[in-house]
């Protein structure tokens, strides 16, 4: 016993020489971290300051109407912001609408009938389709889907809704080249499902069996189990998970740069080409001068605005029920 | 005798002895059940009595919630359990492929370790199950409702928020929200797996009192950890290890003479 003691202090009394040779270390150690930590969030700081304060002479320039106006003339130097915010919403819309369902098959398949073996692969493909960079899924969308699109789905049917009220304008292609809205929010759907697909997998694996078994228990279908029990016990937090695949739909540049068309006009067909607003600063940005940048600036600021309160809520609704 | 006998013994007195000219409601031949090549059941026969509870005990892994399981094939969730053998319901054998899983789990009702509300209030608790069954309207509904409350003894408690979730309840009252929910469903078979497990002496009480009630209109079959339990509440008890029966009689017996050496050591405290 007081040989073990013994040891034990010449073993403190050691550790304890070898610490006090550098008695700076670790103070320095923990400057350099918190240096790291911070430096994120000046560079935060800096970009929101950075686009503030190059946006802000269009903000002052148009006022209010930068955002409700749909004219952006670059000629007569005249900026609205509201063709490229309608593009960013109907794009992510239609991409939420094809994506969500999709994303959810994928989870509830992962997690309630998928055979072992199956599991393994399955899961990762779709984490590869979130590795593809967005420039593959932008050629892939211009060169082989758009022409196809064109070909298959928008020659046909605007044929058929040609002079049909409300469909007749929504989905008529006045020149049928496969680039538009609509093509854009497919593409984009693509790009959210496996973000949106792993996390509700993940949520489901975490609902405990014994809820699953009980009601199975009292006789519940599979489909009667997954409508009632698991998707309402997953609530919020798979509306996290479709936030955050929202979030990328609303920022995603190259991809939808390639296939949305990128005209300036406003128009009530899907079929039709349009614009968001990364894909406008992206179009732009290289040749802009003076308030066409400014202007460009100030749709940096919209998006980012936009973006970051998307990604806080669903990282809030996510949150909240992992903790709970 | 252990203590642990002693108050066995002790205990059963409180329940009604066993009723042996009871006729048999699920009689279980040469059944066999595998999790993959592992063999977890070997050739049990035995007879489940008519509105009468029967215990199953015996150390873990001995095989008694597989047993429980495979009345109600909620086992069949999982593609690598099977059960090989027959189970027959009022003279069907429910592991026969004709038979309808989801109808069968309305007639053998199950309740679990741990209770499990659905997320839904309390009312649709109890409504979710019915509803898939019977197309019923709105007063006789809320009738069926109030009638499998009452006989889960959760009535007064929660009469005046049955709107509110079923997550709000306390351990001990989710765990009766849980057999309210499987008595509306007028089942003929009750399964109990250790309901008591994760609820506090006074919540095990009430529910001990509520299977008590309850026998008078269901079989009941409860796998048990507790041996004073067991003597408590069932009049029939059948001991199980590694995956065999060993001995099934009256509760009475099994407690006060059971006639192999490996009862009397298991019941006594000395292994398990």
């Amino acid at each position: 016993m007081v040989a073990l003691s013994q040891e034990r202090l010449a073993s403190r009394k050691n550790g304890s020489v070898r610490r006090s040779s550098q008695p700076g270390f670790d103070r320095v150690f923990r400057i350099a971290s918190l240096g790291s930590a911070l430096l994120v969030l000046l560079v935060l700081a800096g970009i929101i300051g950075a686009m503030i304060y190059g946006g802000w002479p269009a903000f002052r320039e148009f006022g209010f109407g930068f955002i409700t106006s749909s004219v952006w003339n670059v000629n007569e130097d005249q900026y609205g912001a509201w063709v490229a915010i309608v593009g960013t919403l109907s794009t992510a819309v239609i991409a939420l609408a094809i994506g969500v369902p999709l994303s959810l098959g994928i989870a509830i398949f992962l997690t309630q009938f998928c055979p072992p073996w199956l599991k393994r692969p399955v899961a990762t493909v779709i984490e590869l389709l979130a590795a593809v960079p967005s420039i593959i899924y932008g050629m892939w969308g211009l060169f082989v889907f758009a022409p196809l699109f064109a070909k298959y789905v928008q020659v046909p049917v605007s044929s058929v809704v040609e002079g049909m009220p409300i469909v007749g304008t929504i989905l008529y292609a006045r020149t049928p080249s496969g680039v538009g809205v609509l093509t854009a929010g497919i593409i984009l759907s693509f790009m959210i499902i496996p973000f949106i697909a792993s996390i509700a997998r993940d949520i489901l694996d975490q609902i405990p069996s014994v809820l699953r078994e009980s009601a199975y228990g009292i006789g519940c279908t599979t489909w009667e189990v997954v409508r009632n029990v698991l998707l309402p016990q997953a609530g919020v937090s798979i509306i996290g998970a479709i936030m955050l695949g929202l979030g990328r739909a609303l920022g995603e540049t190259m991809a939808v740069t390639f296939v949305i068309g990128n005209a300036n006009r406003l128009s009530g067909s899907i079929f039709d080409p349009g614009s968001t607003i990364a894909s406008r600063i992206a179009n732009e940005f290289n040749e802009a001068i003076g308030l066409q940048l400014n202007a460009l600036m100030a749709l940096g600021c919209i998006l980012f605005l936009v973006t970051f309160v998307v990604l806080v809520l669903a990282r809030l609704l996510i949150a909240r029920v992992r903790t709970a | 005798m252990s203590p642990i006998a002693v108050s066995a013994s002790n205990a059963i007195g409180n329940a009604a002895s066993a009723d042996v000219g009871a006729p048999v409601r699920i009689a279980v031949r040469d059944l066999n059940f595998y999790y993959g090549d592992f063999c977890s059941l070997k050739n049990i026969s035995m007879d489940f009595f008519d509105r009468q509870v029967t215990a199953l005990i015996g150390p873990s892994g001995c095989g008694k919630s597989t047993l429980l399981r495979t009345f109600n094939r909620i086992y069949s969730l999982y593609p690598e359990q099977r059960a090989e053998g027959q189970i027959l319901l009022d003279g069907q054998n429910v592991l026969s492929p004709s038979v309808d899983v989801n109808e069968l789990r309305a007639r053998v009702g199950m309740v679990f370790q741990k209770p499990t509300p659905f997320p839904m209030s309390i009312y649709d608790n109890i409504a979710f199950g019915i509803r898939l069954y019977e197309k019923l309207p709105k007063g006789e509904l809320d009738g069926r409702v109030e009638e499998a409350l009452r006989k889960a003894a959760l009535w007064d408690e929660v009469k005046d928020k049955l709107r509110q979730s079923g997550m709000g309840l306390s351990g001990g009252q989710q765990q009766r929200l849980c057999i309210a929910r499987t008595i509306a469903q007028h089942p003929e078979v009750i399964l109990l797996d250790e309901p008591t497990s994760a609820l506090d002496p006074i919540s095990t009480g009430k529910i001990e009192e509520l299977i008590e009630q309850l026998r008078s209109e269901f079989t009941i079959v409860i796998v048990t950890h507790n041996m004073q339990q067991a003597a408590r509440i069932s009049q029939f008890t059948a001991f199980m290890y590694l995956g065999e029966l060993v001995e099934f009689g009256p509760t009475t017996k099994m407690f006060m003479n059971p006639s192999k050496k490996q009862t009397q050591d298991y019941i006594t405290g000395r292994f398990g």
